[in-house]
């Protein structure tokens, strides 16, 4: 099985056609298709690594309402990624290795995207006792990263063992940042917005003190920490000045904290309810910054679908989260000046070749080169979209896009030289 | 004017007709052989309160019922906050009744305006956690109004617990917007982190805060804040930030002290105080049903909300 | 005091007298000097007597009847206003009519003979709610009605006891007084409607 990629834009290498065939990119140039090879014109379009997502709920097992493995991924192929790693806050918990398999057994029955589970920290996610983190690395499911999400690990000497623990296996902590006690009862940013709102405040500190101790911690026991779905000006300055110092650490930001503000909350409505919360226009502005910069490795999306009656509700009353799959790529471009003006390399850096690279995945975030395994995302940047909730492969309809245009569509997703999409379309049949 | 939700969202002199018809309502039914006024007869007011108020609650029927209006008192012990049927559910419940008005007290923040998207009538927030009491807030100014024969230029202390009052949030916009000048006082930990854009000037320091006042308002002080460092002790509270004789002496004469109650007395104010005639308590509660039949008539005999 | 929904009660709006004029000035002078001997003349000397004008221009209108009364028999005939807002039967569909001041002379309604006063009777449903509002206050010996123009198109089984001017119009057509102490100059014109 073959498939040739017509005239696609190569990210600073040109034009050029390049053939897949069984899974892996065959050869790139001039190009006619051979004998049976479906040919996908690609003309005015950017070939990309495939998009790896550092940060996905998919809800299965335990919330199959909200969204399904098969859903979920489906949602993950429309955005244009190859790759997710599920957050381990299902229910049961993925805190033992017998989990961390189901959910990796349903990503490959899926076929959508491949899945990475990532495996609790904590037993439960109660943050008192280490989950059996050694199993689940040694599981089928070759579980690398670790975390709580949803909950901080702020026992600093449970943060300290577990930062410690995981180098026996190269594996990695991805923290929650988020001090519990400065956050009891917090519904939104602590600002401006929360004193008008009467709705509690998460104050940007408490996030900001958890990633300044962990930075501390992982210097001092010489292990690498990775910071989830950073939200803050002052949080992007602690990872710079860490990273200056040589501290290995690393840091995703999600796509709603580099265009939305807690001015939406305005609305009450709780499709903008989120933790961390969405902050204030500096806070976007210097998240954008540490973007462009590498500051900020990756985006990831925290995509958090929700069941209608979890958000349809007072605000209080809402669970946090919202969509991000299928508006990532979208944003990220947005947010890095636009389909004209970005640089189109640091998109596939941030996106693909960097979380790829964080969460251990060798497959992916690959540029197409001969002998690599063909992970590819084709991007349409002329055409821009309108987000319709009811239109997203996603099993909810928790998106605070809806109504928005949006820059750039992906036009094809190739999963092992396997289309997942083809214009702009679920392909439908798997295997 | 649809809902009235928040006194940000009103215009200057919407509240301003609103203070008028206040008086008018005062004027049309005081002291009169038959207190009642056919106005909104055949209409529905529904009070749906999550949360126990005898006071506003009372005041709210009250109001409705000498305009004639039906009222249906719904209270729902549980709100989808804590597991009951959800807020969305009772209100297509409410709309299906033929609710012509729904006054709403809620825990939650931004009920109310939720509650907009899911009826057709008018929604009048009675209280909604930490945010707004817009109907509080227009009494205090027409009680206001009426001991100090007016609100431009006059000075309002708003005293205590900030970060957590809806009363002061609505009196803040409100009174800013009659053209008084507002001062915030109280201690730090009970002062929201960014008011910056607040119309209000701060004060920790009450006596000096008081010297060139015309209003005093007490917040009322919740005792479980006393449990989570917001302030060492109840005493040392009183003695910083409580009205007490000595402290109602460093104000002018003309000045009255108001409480939206229920009071602590000994706290936030002296049993002498509260007691005093410069203290507007009880004026304040008659007034709210005034005010709550203005509302009632500007809201319900709106041609766009029939 | 702001008012954003304010508007004159009559039918027309602020502006100059436009269309057919019915009635000038010195008429509207003659027909209420007619209509004040009528008042001294069926109430034998207007004894517990009083004039409530109904908002607005009933208002000026007693008063004018109670000027009048005075000059021409040396009696003194209070004269009010009764706002009729608040038991108004259009309330659900018209936009928000703001207050009036209903201001009763010191001797309250009771026992007295009250003498509504109106500028034009048209389908009743102002007298009605005057009526309501009036019970609601106290139990009037006995209640009537003084208009300025009657145009007919009853809608309820209400007469006025005395009428300035009977004036016979089509529904399209409406009818506007103007009165010196709010629109500058007395006169009562007719628009709109089929040429007559």
């Amino acid at each position: 099985m073959s498939t040739l990629i017509k005239g696609a834009d190569l990210l600073g290498r040109g034009r050029a056609d390049v053939l897949v065939r069984d899974g892996r990119v065959a050869e790139i140039g001039t190009l006619t298709a051979p004998a049976g090879a479906e040919t996908v014109d690609a003309d005015g379009l950017i070939l990309l690594p495939g998009l790896v997502d550092l940060h996905t709920h998919l809800r299965e097992p335990g919330r199959e309402d909200a969204e399904t493995v098969l859903t979920g991924t489906q949602a993950a192929a429309k955005g244009g990624y190859t790759a997710v790693c599920a957050m381990a806050n299902s229910y049961p918990v993925a805190d033992t290795a017998g989990v961390v398999e189901q959910v990796a057994a349903l990503g490959r029955a899926a076929g959508y995207a491949d899945v990475q589970p990532i495996g609790a920290v904590s037993i439960g996610l109660a943050g008192e006792r280490l989950a059996e983190l050694g199993a689940m690395a040694d599981s089928a499911a070759r579980v690398r990263i670790f975390s709580d999400d949803g909950h901080c690990v702020h026992d600093p000497r449970l943060m300290r063992r577990a930062l410690e623990y995981v180098k026996t296996f190269g594996g990695l902590i991805a923290q929650h940042a988020e001090e519990p006690r400065l956050t009891e009862g917090a519904e939104m940013n602590e600002g401006a917005v929360s004193a008008e709102l009467g709705l509690p405040g998460w104050p940007s500190v408490a996030e900001e003190a958890i990633v300044a101790r962990d930075v501390l911690l992982a210097e001092y026991v010489g292990s690498r920490v990775h910071f989830c779905h950073i939200s803050t000006a002052r949080t992007v300055e602690i990872i710079r000045e860490a990273k200056a110092r040589g501290v290995d650490v690393t840091a995703e930001v999600c796509p709603h904290h580099l265009l939305l503000t807690d001015e939406a909350a305005h609305s009450y409505d709780p499709v903008f309810k989120v933790n961390p919360p969405l902050r204030t226009d500096r806070d976007v502005a210097a998240l954008r910054a540490a973007l462009a910069e590498g500051v900020v490795d990756a985006v990831a999306t925290d995509h958090a679908p929700h069941a209608p009656q979890d958000k349809d509700c007072e605000w209080a009353a809402a669970r946090p989260g919202m969509l991000g799959l299928e508006t990532a790529l979208s944003i990220t471009v947005a947010a890095l000046g636009g389909p004209e003006d970005c640089d189109w390399d640091t998109v596939a850096e941030r996106t693909s070749r960097a979380p790829a690279r964080i969460a251990s995945l060798p497959g992916h975030g690959r540029d197409p080169e001969p002998g690599a395994e063909a992970n590819l995302t084709l991007v349409d940047p002329s055409e821009s979209w309108t987000v319709v909730p009811s239109e997203l492969a996603s099993l909810s309809q928790n998106t605070p896009y809806a109504g928005m245009e949006l820059p750039v569509t992906v036009q094809a997703t190739f999963l092992r030289g396997r289309a997942t999409v083809l214009d702009g379309k679920l392909v439908e049949e798997t295997e | 004017m649809k809902h009235l939700l928040t006194t940000k969202q009103l215009e200057r002199d919407e509240a301003e007709l609103i203070l008028d018809l206040t008086g008018q309502m005062a004027e049309a039914v005081s002291g009169r052989e038959v207190p009642k006024l056919p106005t909104l007869r055949g209409r529905t007011v529904v009070n749906l309160f999550y949360e126990d108020s005898t006071r506003t609650r009372t005041s709210f029927e009250t109001a409705a019922k000498r305009l004639s209006a039906d009222v249906v008192n719904f209270s729902a012990k549980t709100s989808s906050v804590n597991k009951g049927e959800s807020l969305r559910d009772t209100a297509l419940t409410l709309q299906a009744m033929g609710a012509d008005a729904v006054v709403i007290r809620h825990p939650a923040a931004g009920a109310p305006q939720r509650l907009t998207e899911w009826v057709d009538g008018a929604v009048l927030n009675a209280g909604d956690g930490t945010h707004a009491h817009p109907t509080q807030a227009l009494l205090d100014a027409y009680t206001m109004q009426r001991r100090l024969g007016g609100i431009e230029g006059r000075t309002v202390a708003i005293v205590g617990d900030i970060l957590h009052s809806r009363v002061a949030r609505s009196n803040i916009w409100l009174l800013a917007k009659l053209g008084a000048n507002v001062r915030l006082v109280g201690p730090p930990t009970l002062l929201p982190n960014d008011i910056d854009a607040w119309p209000a000037e701060v004060s920790y320091d009450l006596d000096a805060a008081l010297t060139d006042a015309d209003a005093v308002m007490m917040l009322r002080v919740q005792r479980e804040r006393m449990n989570d460092a917001f302030f060492p002790t109840t005493n040392e509270y009183a003695r910083l930030f409580g009205l007490d004789e000595r402290r109602l002496a460093l104000m002018p004469d003309h000045a009255i002290v108001m409480h939206p109650g229920p009071m602590n007395r000994g706290m936030e104010i002296a049993a002498r105080v509260a007691d005093s005639p410069r203290a507007t308590i009880t004026e304040q509660v008659a007034n709210g049903v005034w005010v709550r039949m203005a509302v009632l008539y500007l809201l319900l005999t709106n041609g766009a909300s029939a | 005091m702001a008012s954003p929904a304010r508007r004159a009660p009559s039918d027309s709006p602020d502006r100059p007298p436009e269309g057919k004029q019915i009635l000038s000035a010195d008429d509207i002078g003659r027909v209420l000097d007619r209509i004040a001997h009528q008042i001294l003349e069926k109430t034998k000397g207007a004894p517990d007597t009083m004039l409530l004008g109904i908002p607005t221009r009933g208002v000026a209108l007693a008063g004018r009847l109670a000027d009048r009364i005075r000059r021409f028999a040396d009696i003194e005939v209070p004269a009010g206003a009764l706002d009729i807002t608040l038991y108004r039967d259009d309330l659900r569909r018209n936009a928000l009519r703001p207050l009036e001041p209903t201001d009763l002379p010191p001797s309250g309604v009771d026992d007295q003979r009250v003498i509504l006063v109106d500028d034009v009777l048209y389908s009743g449903r102002t007298v009605r709610a005057a009526l309501n509002a009036l019970y609601d206050l106290g139990r009037p010996a006995q209640v009537q009605l003084a208009i300025l123009v009657d145009r007919g198109h009853r809608e309820l089984p209400i007469r006025a006891d005395y009428v300035g001017k009977n004036i016979p119009t089509s529904r399209a057509e409406s009818v506007a007084v103007h009165l010196t102490e709010y629109d500058g100059a007395d006169a009562v014109t007719i628009t709109g409607g089929a040429e007559r």
